[in-house]
């Protein structure tokens, strides 16, 4: 019998799914790279994925999670761990308040407990909507608190990324968020834990070269731009434009950076069968 | 002194003293403060990156393990190391001593002097972005003292890929910051030009990253830089040698895991 033979695909008529969706319906999204235009409720149905192009819309962790957890089995933690500004940035307070109010969260990353086939999980998702999904302070706190939750009650973790990097506005404090969440996960899998990490587009910058590349199992999205500098950094630099599909997910793949690329309906499978080959 | 001279420099002018050419690099950093140095070369997967430094010496009369970021005395020495910008086979480089320095017990000094890692198209194929997390998770392991001195530039994850240290200190006139303040400005206002504007808000000099607990000392620069130097590496490898190991890491991570904004100037 095979590990998800057990696991069936029907979550049609999820009503944690379908209330979210209801959230999007009536405006239309323009495909960024076919330049389609796509309802949102169509959008919906696909999971974010272009109908005519195939090209990966970002997902809101809200929705991210419902698509990946049994029906009801996430728990949110940390929510209220928010940036405090530490160097007075001019204009940032302002700009936390609007991403705030857009996106009901109080920064980039959500963090949770669920259940996906039954098994256990600590899940992240970093919110590339709020503030390109930089990593300050709260982010970077939240990150490691999860870490330390699933080390201490033995789950494993999968953080899914989508980021510009490190933010801007939090100067080094944010910049030390690197070594605060490589340190962490480092001391969760050197005491056995299960980390997956999960990159979607974008992954870039501060975040691609901390945490995001140190999963235990590394994931990706088709298509998805991971790098460390830009491709805009890198053209600046050398003064050449640069290969087609250079830092995307294929790319990455084909260099040996990555195990595997992951399309968004076999998410949930997926990640299913990696927990329970490591419960066994 | 004249009041011109005793007035302390703005944060753009620490950011051009740091990128000073006549500034002392790694090579003489290693000369004055240590004996017998070996440099050994090469990441065993790919090749050598000129950019890192790295080899054994001997601290009074004690072997440690020495890595930092070379930019070069002339032209073509910077040509060689590329200004600085270091390629994920200098940071495997850098891991691999470390790695040793564990094994046989020596303590690693680290001297960052880099304007970032470098932004190019071999450096991403062969995975910068995991060059640099692995280089910072091995830091956090380590079960030998780290002490990490940024000595001119300490430019983004390119600087913090080897300054994950138990005690981190600054020169007088070096700047650490999340990015060069060319490239904070032209990301955050897309106007490289407002650098100058842009070294006020990012707090990068020793001073500020003092007074928010982001670093732990300041060397000053003068004539007793070196003798200085030698002091404090003494005195904080004593103390840091009499940890065990298990505290030493325990404490290492507490070290980054407590920066979470909350400290206020
Ligand atoms: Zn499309």
């Amino acid at each position: 019998m095979n590990i998800t033979d057990v696991f069936t695909e029907k979550r049609k008529n999820l009503t944690s799914l379908l209330k979210l969706r209801r959230t999007f319906e009536g405006g239309q999204r323009e495909c960024p790279k076919c330049h389609e235009m796509a309802e949102t409720a169509r959008l919906t149905e696909t999971n974010w994925i272009c109908p005519k192009c195939h090209y990966y819309f970002p997902m809101a962790p809200k929705e991210r999670i419902a698509l990946l957890c049994d029906e009801n089995s996430f728990r949110e933690l940390y929510s209220s761990v928010h940036s405090r500004d530490p160097l007075q940035f001019p204009d940032y307070g302002k700009k936390l308040a609007e991403n705030r109010k857009r996106t009901g969260q109080q920064d980039a990353f959500v963090a949770g407990v669920g259940r996906v086939g039954h098994i256990r999980f600590a899940v992240g998702v970093l919110d590339g909507r709020f503030m390109m999904g930089s990593m300050g302070t709260a982010a970077g706190e939240k990150i490691v608190r999860l870490t330390e939750y699933a080390a201490k009650r033995k789950l494993p973790l999968v953080i899914f990324s989508a980021s510009g990097g490190a933010r801007m506005q939090e100067g080094l404090f944010s910049l030390m968020q690197m070594a605060k969440t490589s340190a962490a996960i480092e001391k969760f899998k050197s005491s056995g834990g299960l980390f997956i990490s999960y990159l979607t587009n974008p992954t870039t910058g501060g975040v691609s070269a901390s945490y995001a590349s140190l999963g235990d199992i590394i994931l990706a999205e088709p298509d998805a731009l991971i790098c460390f500098a830009g491709p805009r950094v890198i053209e600046q630099t050398i003064g050449q434009t640069l290969p087609e599909g250079f830092q995307h997910a294929e790319f990455l793949l084909e260099h040996g950076m990555i195990d595997r690329i992951v399309e968004r309906s076999r998410m949930r499978q997926t990640i299913y069968k990696l927990l329970k080959l490591h419960q066994m | 002194m004249s009041e011109a001279l005793a007035k302390e420099p703005t944060a753009y002018e620490r950011v051009q003293l740091a990128r000073k050419s006549g500034r002392p690099g790694i090579t003489e950093f290693i000369h004055r403060l240590f004996d017998d140095f070996i440099e050994m070369h090469g990441d065993r997967l790919y090749r050598d990156d000129p950019s890192i430094v790295g080899g054994i010496a001997l601290f009074h009369n004690r072997p440690v393990t020495v890595i930092g970021h070379r930019k070069g005395k002339n032209t073509a020495e910077n040509i060689r190391c590329n200004f600085g910008m270091t390629s994920p086979e200098g940071y495997r480089k850098g891991r691999r001593l470390m790695e040793q320095a564990e094994k046989f017990k020596r303590p690693v000094i680290t001297l960052i002097d880099t304007p970032g890692a470098y932004p190019g198209i071999e450096a991403e194929s062969n995975g910068q972005s995991n060059a640099i997390a692995e280089s910072m998770a091995c830091m956090s392991r380590l079960r030998v003292p780290v002490i990490a001195i940024v000595t001119g530039e300490g430019s983004s994850g390119g600087a913090l890929a080897i300054a994950v240290a138990d005690t981190v200190w600054m020169l007088e006139n070096a700047v650490y910051s999340i990015l060069s303040p060319e490239g904070f400005a032209s990301i955050l206002w897309k106007d490289a030009k407002r650098a100058p504007e842009a070294c006020d808000c990012m707090k990068l000099t020793a001073q500020d990253l003092k007074g928010y607990g982001l670093i732990d000392g300041i060397i000053e620069e003068g004539e007793l830089m070196y003798s200085d130097m030698d002091l404090m590496l003494a005195t904080e490898l004593e103390r840091l040698s009499k940890k065990r190991p298990q505290v030493l890491v325990a404490e290492r991570y507490q070290h980054f895991r407590k920066i979470d904004g909350l400290y206020q100037q």
